[in-house]
């Protein structure tokens, strides 16, 4: 099977600009979260939907990154 | 436009849609998420963690010889075989699989250009199979530590700049902002950067679809920032993976001569006891 209906698209999530990336394999959602920089992975997830499975992946991206700490620079 | 310096390191999607089952094809899937290869990978390809097959676990370190051997002989790998790395994330563990690959000495690794990304994008096939792998006896070469860059050569780097230190971490990282990539845990004592380090983040190498940028751009990335071939160069980052990306690109892809990796990096540097350390941006240091 191939991974079909492959979108990205970036929003915010707790204040940080975060990359999320979906598609569907079958009968099953895929959703990908990362942080846009640098680019590393926060959440992985799959659902019987799209939305489903971003939502998943966008719960949990927002608790990891609510923890992170801004330091006076 | 001008070519790679060694173009034959990267592969394209395509080529491995038509041969990575080839009899002296091994390809191999790492990724910062081991669980990604679950979800469907290239048919034929076999996966590495970056975090139990890739490191010593016990102390802190690559792996040894001993270990490499021994992951090759498991993977079917032999001396001939072409190694076809892809991952998530551009390749970032994709290529701290090929630095280490390199410093055994196996002679023909390549990148898959765009990595998982490119090929989930261009819709193509996905398998849930494992694929039987013959074992092998495996014989690597000794490492050629000259790829790698440890504590002392970066403290006199950095103290007498007669090689560039290019710290390819986001620009939040570098000024002490954050300690750690946004939603990672914390890994350092202190934020911030080496002193006379450069801030080149990793992924202005890359194209929105995974693949690297050209040779042109690639000079013109790192030569708007003084690193060019005339000097050694050192890449480091938090722990080491996306600096071997970095490394990747100005070894093969620009052909410097004198680049390392400094693994170590800044979970090194920034739990060391008295290291110097500078906060803030630098005049003039890439965005992104």
């Amino acid at each position: 099977m191939r991974a079909e209906e492959y979108q990205e698209k970036r929003l915010e999530v707790a204040g940080w600009p975060v990359s999320v990336t979906s598609y569907r394999r079958g009968t099953e959602w895929y959703a990908k979260a990362d942080n846009v920089s640098p680019g590393a992975g926060l959440s992985r997830a799959s659902g019987a939907t799209r939305e489903d499975a971003e939502l998943k992946v966008l719960k949990r991206a927002e608790e990891l990154l609510g923890r992170t700490r801004r330091h006076a620079v | 436009m001008a070519e790679y310096a060694h173009p034959e390191v990267l592969v394209s999607t395509e080529w491995v849609d038509a041969h990575a089952n080839d009899a002296n094809v091994r390809v191999v899937e790492v990724d910062v998420d081991t669980k990604a290869f679950d979800e469907g990978h290239v048919p034929g390809a076999i996966a590495w963690a970056w975090n139990t097959q890739l490191c010593d676990t016990l102390r802190r370190d690559i792996l040894s010889q001993q270990q490499f051997e021994e992951l090759m002989s498991a993977s079917g790998v032999k001396p001939d075989t072409a190694l076809v790395i892809y991952g998530d994330n551009n390749n970032w563990f994709a290529a701290w699989a090929l630095w280490q690959a390199k410093i055994y000495g196996h002679a023909d690794v390549r990148l898959m250009n765009g990595g998982r990304k490119k090929w989930l994008s261009e819709g193509r096939d996905l398998s849930d199979d494992v694929p039987a792998v013959q074992r092998t006896t495996y014989k690597a070469k000794s490492p050629d530590l000259s790829l790698r860059a440890f504590l002392p050569q970066v403290q006199e780097a950095s103290a007498k700049p007669a090689a560039s230190l290019v710290d390819v971490r986001s620009p939040q990282e570098f000024t002490g902002e954050i300690l750690s990539p946004p939603g990672l845990p914390e890994t350092c004592q202190r934020g911030g950067h080496i002193p006379n380090a450069r801030n080149i983040p990793w992924g202005k190498a890359c194209n929105e679809d995974g693949t690297f940028k050209s040779a042109d751009e690639l000079r013109q990335l790192y030569g708007s920032e003084g690193v060019d071939s005339s000097k050694p160069v050192i890449a480091y980052c938090r722990i080491g993976e996306r600096s071997s990306h970095t490394w990747f690109v100005l070894k093969y892809l620009l052909g410097f001569d004198k680049v390392t990796n400094y693994d170590g990096s800044w979970t090194e540097w920034g739990n060391l006891v008295g290291a110097p350390v500078e906060k803030g941006a630098v005049a003039g240091a890439a965005k992104g």
